[in-house]
């Protein structure tokens, strides 16, 4: 479009089945996607439905396929998607929609449970307060995947998710391995069993592609990596005994 | 179809091991089945060696030994990858060293054609 005061934003309407409508979208100086579905929907149709709710990328909703790339649309600058005037917003990929650019989340977080993404305590509120050293080697490995906001990029943006329904993903295998590397765990066992099923960590192809667009720079494929090299070093012990 | 998503190394680098593994399965039947002769048939084989001289024939050799290389390096990578708990600047050093070492082999690999 040749107008540098406006830009067409391709949107998704429906339901998994849908179509994209056309709006065109005032240019702004500083302007985020969410900026832009929030326009659309206050000016042009309020009948759109998307999520979101903190603005500043810390809550994880808002995340969406811009231009087939899954991002969390509250920090991401227009500017930086635009191409020649035009961009395409849809919704998660991997999850099913409910309505436009809303999708039904259970299923990503349905699978943290499934894979002993939880606490396991190992004491009662009654002991006195544990002291985690910092600089121990279990704490910095759960250091590297904690800033987790659950937006589901990773999920959206993994092959193996799409290929297999059953995969447990990128952010639930990251949050058991935290889970697993944390010293007041007690489900250690359960965790390596949970991962290690059907849909578990041996399933992943290391493409890389959660890493990649992981907003907040986390490296769910090395989580991965971890839990494929425990699940083995526990399948080899479990033998020898 | 290559989306956005996928336009990263690690992606294309998980499509070059899938496809060579695939044109491997393909081809290595064919080499093997060729190879038999020597035990079944050695004058059928000696007839099918004449057509290594074609250029096609020297070319698809030149490929199977390719894609040998391909999908075994795509193998280490991916045990590397996943076996060894190494830091991204660890892994970037190995990448350099195997690269530098390619490189210095290639030289001398030139030198004596
Ligand atoms: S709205 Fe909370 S992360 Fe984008």
């Amino acid at each position: 479009m040749a107008d540098k005061h406006q830009m067409s934003v391709s949107v998704w309407r429906g339901a998994a089945a849908g179509s994209f409508q056309s709006f065109d979208v005032k240019m702004e100086e500083n302007q985020t996607v969410l900026d832009v579905v929030a326009w659309i929907q206050q000016h042009a149709d309020p009948t759109l439905s998307y999520r979101y709710a903190c603005r500043v990328g810390m809550c994880g909703s808002c995340a969406m396929m811009v231009n087939g790339t899954p991002r969390w649309t509250c920090r991401t600058h227009v500017k930086k998607v635009l191409v020649d005037g035009h961009m395409e917003i849809a919704p998660l990929r991997n999850l099913p929609v409910i309505k436009d650019l809303a999708t039904d989340m259970d299923p990503f977080f349905d699978k943290w449970v499934a894979a002993e993404g939880l606490h396991h305590p190992t004491q009662t509120r009654h002991d006195p307060i544990e002291a985690i050293d910092p600089a121990s080697a279990g704490r910095v490995e759960v250091n590297a995947g904690i800033e987790c906001i659950n937006c589901s990029v990773c999920y959206a943006a993994c092959d193996t998710v799409a290929g297999n329904p059953d995969y447990l993903g990128p952010a639930a295998l990251q949050r058991a391995w935290s889970v697993y590397n944390d010293s007041k765990d007690a489900g250690k066992q359960a965790i390596l069993d949970a991962v290690s099923g059907v849909g578990g960590c041996h399933n992943c192809h290391s493409q890389g592609s959660c890493a990649v667009h992981c907003p907040n720079e986390l490296n769910p494929m090395n989580a991965i990596a971890g839990l494929k090299r425990e699940t083995a070093r526990n399948f080899f012990r479990r033998r020898a005994r | 179809m290559i989306r956005g998503y996928r336009t990263h190394t690690l992606w294309v680098a998980f499509l070059l091991h899938r496809i060579s593994g695939v044109a491997l399965a393909l081809f290595l039947p064919l080499h093997f089945w060729v190879l038999s002769y020597a035990l079944t048939a050695p004058e059928t084989l000696d007839g099918l060696l004449l057509w290594t001289d074609l250029g096609i024939v020297k070319f698809s050799e030149f490929g199977l030994v390719f894609l040998l290389s391909v999908h075994m390096f795509g193998g280490l990578r991916l045990m590397a990858l996943e076996w060894l708990p190494w830091t991204s600047g660890q892994k970037t050093a190995a990448a350099s060293a195997v690269a530098a070492s390619t490189l210095v082999a290639g030289v001398f690999f030139l030198r004596a054609i």
